[in-house]
C-alpha cells in the first residue's frame, strides 16, 4: 500500500511538473524528484527483501547463498556489483549479476538455472533475482564502476559487445546507438545518456538496477536491455544469453569512473 | 650459413611477440562472424517479432559500425534505395492532417508485443524524434524539428505546381530515407511496409498543409 501511495505521488508530481518543464531537461525533473523522495525509493523495499533472500534457507538443497561468489570471492557482497560483468573460472564464462545469480541459485540451492530463464520478469524466482539485484547493487553504492579486462574473455566480449551495440536491423532499422550513440539527444522527453563513453556518475550504467515509476516494479539491466531491444523491433533477447551480457561489458567498461547508484528511481 | 640461422632465429622471435600481444584476441573478421552467432544464439522469435528481423541488408550492414561506409557504398545505398521509391499510383500526395497528428502522436507497431505487423497496427512515432507542431511540447530530438515544414519550404498552394518539387521529396523522404542518408536514423516507412499509402499521405498533410498546425 505504502509503495502505491508512493508511485502516486511521484506520479502526480510528474504530472504536475510536467508542463512547466517541458522544455527544461527531463533529467533536471527527474533529478528533482529523486530529491523529493531521498528517504523513499520505493527499491528500498526491495533491498530489505534481497537481504533476507541472500541469507535465507531455499530451494531443493535448501541452502542459503551466503557462499555465492560474485566475483570477489564466496559471500563477498560489497564492491562486487561494481566489477560485473567479469569472467568466472568455474563456469567458464564472462557473467552479469542476473546470469552469476541463476549460477549461485542452480549450484548452492538446486534450481533449474534454465526454468528460472524462461520465467517471466515479476514472477516466481524472477523476482527473487530482482529483490537480490537490487540489495547486491546497493552494497556498492557510492562506489565507481570499475569492471576488470584483465581477462582475454572480458577483453572478446567488450568487442561482441561493441558490435552488438552497433547492429542496425529489424523494419526500423534500429541499433543501441541511434539512441545511445551521441550526447544530448532525447526521446520525447527522455534524455538518452550516450553509452559508447562515460555518460557521468549515476547516468546509464551507473543508474541500474532501478525501480521504475511507471510500470510500479524493480528492473534490472537484464530486464531494461529486454526492453530496449523490444522498442528496437528485435527478437526476443534470451535471459542472462551473451549479447546480454556483452552488452553490460560494454557499457560497463565504457563506464569506467561513474559512481553507481543504483538502484536509481526511474520515470 | 651461421648468419641464416641468425635471421631464422629473429623472425621466429619476432612470430613469439606478435603471437603473445594477440593472445585471446581474434581478428576482426572474426570477431564479426562471431558477433553474428552471438546474435543468432541469443535471441529468438517471439510474436510478430521474427529471426529474420536480425538478417540485415547492404544498408543496415554498412551502417552497423561506429564509422561511417566509405563514400562509394554510401552513394550505393542511396541509388539502391531511391529506386525503390514507390509514388502514389493516383497522383495524390495530401491526406488529413488531423489524422497525420495522431500517426504522429503513435508511437507504436512492429515490436513483439504488437499482435499484427499491418501498417494500421502502427503509428509513425514522428514526435519520438522530431518536434512537430508547436502545441506538443513531448519530442524527441533525434531528428531535426519538423516545426513550419511546409511554411518555410514556401508551400502555400498544395495546387500551385511550384509545390511539387518538395512535395514530391517529402513522399520520397517518409517512403525511404536512406534514398537521401545512407545511414539515416529515420526508418523506412513506406519500403518496410510500416505506414500504407493512406496514412503517408495523412503525415504528408500534417507537414506540408498550409492549414496543419504545423505550419501555423
Amino acid at each position: 500500500m505504502k509503495q502505491i501511495l508512493m508511485a502516486g505521488m511521484l506520479m502526480t508530481s510528474m504530472v504536475f511538473a510536467g508542463a512547466a518543464m517541458a522544455q527544461k531537461s527531463a533529467a533536471d525533473g527527474i533529478a528533482e524528484y529523486r530529491k523529493m523522495l531521498e528517504d523513499g525509493n520505493p527499491a528500498e523495499l526491495y533491498e530489505a527483501k534481497g537481504a533476507e533472500l541472500w541469507k535465507k534457507k531455499r530451494g531443493p538443497k535448501n541452502e542459503s547463498l551466503e557462499r555465492c561468489d560474485l566475483g570477489l570471492g564466496p559471500g563477498v557482497v560489497k564492491g562486487a556489483w561494481v566489477q560485473l560483468p567479469r569472467w568466472f573460472a568455474d563456469t567458464q564464462r564472462v557473467q552479469d549479476l542476473e546470469s552469476r545469480l541463476l549460477t549461485c541459485m542452480e549450484t548452492l540451492q538446486g534450481f533449474n538455472a534454465a526454468e528460472i530463464a524462461k520465467t517471466s520478469f515479476d514472477r516466481g524466482e524472477q523476482e527473487t533475482i530482482e529483490s537480490l539485484a537490487a540489495w547486491i547493487s546497493a552494497s556498492s553504492r557510492g562506489q565507481k564502476i570499475s569492471l576488470p579486462q584483465g581477462h582475454a574473455e572480458e577483453r572478446r566480449m567488450y568487442e561482441l559487445g561493441k558490435r552488438a551495440f552497433f547492429f542496425r536491423g529489424g523494419p526500423m532499422d534500429f541499433s543501441c546507438a541511434t539512441c545511445h550513440g551521441v550526447d544530448g539527444q532525447r526521446v520525447r522527453l527522455q534524455d538518452l545518456p550516450n553509452l559508447t563513453k562515460n555518460p557521468g556518475d549515476g547516468i546509464g550504467f551507473a543508474a541500474w538496477p532501478a525501480y521504475r515509476v511507471s510500470s510500479g516494479n524493480l528492473w534490472t539491466m537484464q530486464r531494461r536491455l529486454n526492453d530496449c531491444y523490444r522498442q528496437q523491433r528485435f527478437p526476443y533477447p534470451g535471459f542472462a544469453s551473451d549479447v546480454t551480457i556483452a552488452l553490460g561489458v560494454y557499457m560497463g567498461v565504457n563506464a569506467r569512473g561513474a559512481e553507481s547508484i543504483a538502484p536509481a528511481l526511474k520515470r | 650459413m651461421q648468419h641464416k640461422h641468425l635471421i631464422v632465429g629473429a623472425v621466429s622471435a619476432v612470430a613469439v611477440l606478435v603471437a603473445a600481444g594477440c593472445a585471446g584476441m581474434p581478428s576482426s573478421d572474426d570477431l564479426d562472424r562471431e558477433a553474428m552467432a552471438m546474435l543468432k544464439s541469443s535471441f529468438t522469435e517471439r510474436g510478430i517479432a521474427k529471426m529474420d528481423r536480425l538478417e540485415q541488408d547492404i544498408g543496415q550492414k554498412a551502417c552497423s559500425s561506429a564509422t561511417p561506409p566509405p563514400e562509394a557504398m554510401a552513394k550505393r545505398i542511396e541509388a539502391e534505395a531511391l529506386a525503390t521509391i514507390k509514388y502514389p499510383s493516383d497522383g495524390k500526395y495530401i491526406g488529413q492532417w488531423q489524422d497525420g497528428e495522431k500517426l504522429a502522436q503513435n508511437g507504436r507497431g512492429m515490436s513483439w508485443s504488437d499482435a499484427s505487423a499491418q501498417p494500421s497496427a502502427n503509428g509513425g512515432s514522428c514526435y519520438n524524434c522530431h518536434q512537430i507542431s508547436k502545441q506538443e511540447l513531448s519530442y524527441g530530438t533525434i531528428g531535426p524539428s519538423l516545426y513550419n515544414y511546409g511554411k518555410l519550404r514556401g508551400v502555400k498552394d498544395l495546387n500551385d505546381a511550384a509545390s511539387n518539387p518538395i512535395v514530391k521529396y517529402t513522399w520520397a523522404k517518409i517512403w525511404n530515407s536512406k534514398a537521401f542518408a545512407a545511414c539515416s536514423n529515420m526508418p523506412r516507412f513506406g519500403h518496410r511496409q510500416l505506414l500504407d499509402e493512406e496514412q503517408i499521405r495523412d503525415v504528408m498533410a500534417l507537414l506540408l498543409d498550409p492549414k496543419s498546425p504545423v505550419n501555423q
